[in-house]
């Protein structure tokens, strides 16, 4: 296989609430087109892990690359330049349980909005784009409705329509069908899947085993802060070698 | 509108009101105040919107000091509002007014400064002190209004990199003011109302109008009536002006 461009790599990365310590000492590394899954029981870190990736929360130590390049940590973990930081988020797209998309812009603003007034896209660029992704998720129609007359599964597909936008190079996704109604999944899943089809990097938080199974090129299985187990989804779900992890896959079903 | 029964009476009844209004009371002294009238509707209008406009800008940075700045800064914001709400807007008027008025004349370097002609006129001070007020009334309103928006909106913003002057720019603001419209608009009619102290200084609006027609011509109830017709109307605009602010935006923002 010819050598893929490393995406995303996390060293060693801890990080603690107060006394708890939530992540303890967690490693990872996508290459492009990889499209990693983490899964666990709740409390396990999952998310937090994610969003240290990109910077939502501040790590207490480790070391995070994306696209290449380091991002400088002090000693407690704070990133020492913010410029530095809000330039690698702009390389990752990240879409959350809640969606929350911007409830005082349209559809279509919500698309162009980081695009023209932070990437300094010509706005009738950014519009000719932001509808064709909105084309792509199934909501052309939907471009100038507001997010509130939106149904949850039209609302998180508006919203990973938003982060593909900004041309991401990584997608990361926190649960992104968990605040959905069970029949609204379906259709997100279903964008989530042609994401992975066309060979987008992204790191998936998620409660959908199947899923998981179906889309992932590697699986990560976090217990208490600490990865029990990982590797191809074949293996983690059709052999998985942890008491832990066996018992994790009976509870979800 | 349909025209029921009750409705009918209600405009006659109005309507009587005010032809007895015109044909019985004294109105005689109008054409020689109305000048000044005039002058003094112009007065009330741009104080109330140069304070509204300056304290609202004021009451920003009030607000966010408090519900997101440092304790050295979200302290001194709520110290600031809880001072201006705690004591009345005549109290602080006359404080401005007679405290640095009459404080200011004492340093030659003020009295030779190029502002001095505004400094010794009363308008400053009334101007300086409805601000403050304002400020200190809407930085609380605005601190809810900060607070009221979601934080996860505010998170999609900094996880796409936006910078933080951006988010507050783009984001945080124009959610917060959407959201403490419907109370912003009354405080402004109630700023409306706060106006007429300013004629205890010596400030020359619609209500000071109205008593100096009442000194030179001892016609007492009429210019009051006009006050009321005066204040109703701005009141009016004021509400229609906010409704159609309000109107702009969707009504659901949840």
């Amino acid at each position: 296989m010819a050598a893929r461009a490393e995406a995303i790599r996390i060293e060693g990365l801890r990080k603690s609430f107060g006394e708890l310590e939530v992540l303890k000492g967690v490693s990872l590394l996508a290459h492009e087109g990889d499209v990693v899954a983490i899964i666990g029981g709740s409390g396990s870190g999952k998310s937090t892990m994610l969003r240290c990736i990109n910077f939502l929360e501040t790590p207490s130590s480790g070391r995070i690359v994306i696209a290449g390049e380091e991002i400088a940590l002090r000693a407690d973990g704070t990133p020492s330049s913010r410029r530095q930081i809000e330039h690698a988020r702009r390389r990752l797209g990240m879409v959350f349980q809640q969606f929350n998309l911007w409830t005082h812009k349209t559809v279509l603003e919500n698309l162009i909005e980081v695009p023209v007034h932070v990437l300094g896209v010509p706005r009738a660029e950014a519009v000719e784009r932001a509808r064709k992704l909105l084309a792509r998720v199934g909501l052309a129609e939907k471009a100038d409705v507001y997010p509130a007359y939106l149904s949850g599964g039209q609302q998180q597909r508006a919203a990973i329509a938003r982060a593909l936008a900004i041309e991401p190079r990584a997608m990361l996704f926190d649960e992104p069908t968990s605040a959905l109604d069970p029949e609204l999944v379906g259709e997100v899943l279903g964008v989530i899947r042609d994401l992975a089809a066309e060979g987008r990097t992204m790191i998936l938080v998620t409660h959908e085993m199947k899923f998981a199974r179906e889309v992932a090129s590697h699986v990560i299985y976090l217990h208490n802060g600490v990865i029990e187990e990982e590797g191809p989804p074949e293996q983690l779900f059709g052999a998985p070698r942890s008491e832990r992890l066996k018992q994790f896959l009976k509870s979800v079903g | 509108m349909r025209l029921y029964p009750h409705r009918i009476l209600l405009i006659l009844l109005a309507a009587a009101l005010v032809v007895w209004c015109a044909v019985s009371l004294r109105w005689d002294w109008l054409p020689k105040y109305l000048p000044l009238i005039a002058e003094g509707i112009w007065r009330t209008v741009w104080i109330l919107v140069v304070t509204a406009v300056l304290g609202f800008l004021l009451a920003i940075p009030l607000g966010l000091a408090q519900a997101a700045g440092p304790w050295v800064l979200a302290a001194p914001a709520r110290a600031f509002c809880t001072v201006i709400r705690g004591t009345p807007l005549l109290l602080q008027l006359w404080l401005l007014y007679y405290g640095l008025g009459s404080l200011f004349p004492q340093y030659p370097w003020i009295r030779g400064s190029e502002l001095w002609p505004y400094l010794r006129q009363a308008w400053p001070y009334a101007v300086l002190a409805l601000t403050l007020s304002f400020a200190g009334y809407e930085g609380e309103v605005m601190r809810g209004a900060f607070r009221s928006v979601p934080r996860g909106q505010l998170e999609a913003a900094k996880a796409m990199g936006m910078p933080r002057l951006t988010i507050l720019r783009r984001i945080w603001l124009p959610q917060a003011i959407q959201r403490a419209l419907p109370t912003l608009g009354g405080e402004t009619v109630l700023q409306l109302k706060a106006t007429p102290l300013v004629a205890t200084i010596t400030v020359v609006d619609i209500y000071a109008v109205a008593g100096r027609v009442r000194q030179d011509t001892f016609i007492v109830y009429e210019p009051l009536l006009l006050l009321a017709v005066v204040y109703m109307l701005i009141t009016g605009v004021l509400v229609l002006g906010f409704r159609w602010l309000e109107q702009r935006r969707p009504a659901k923002v949840a």
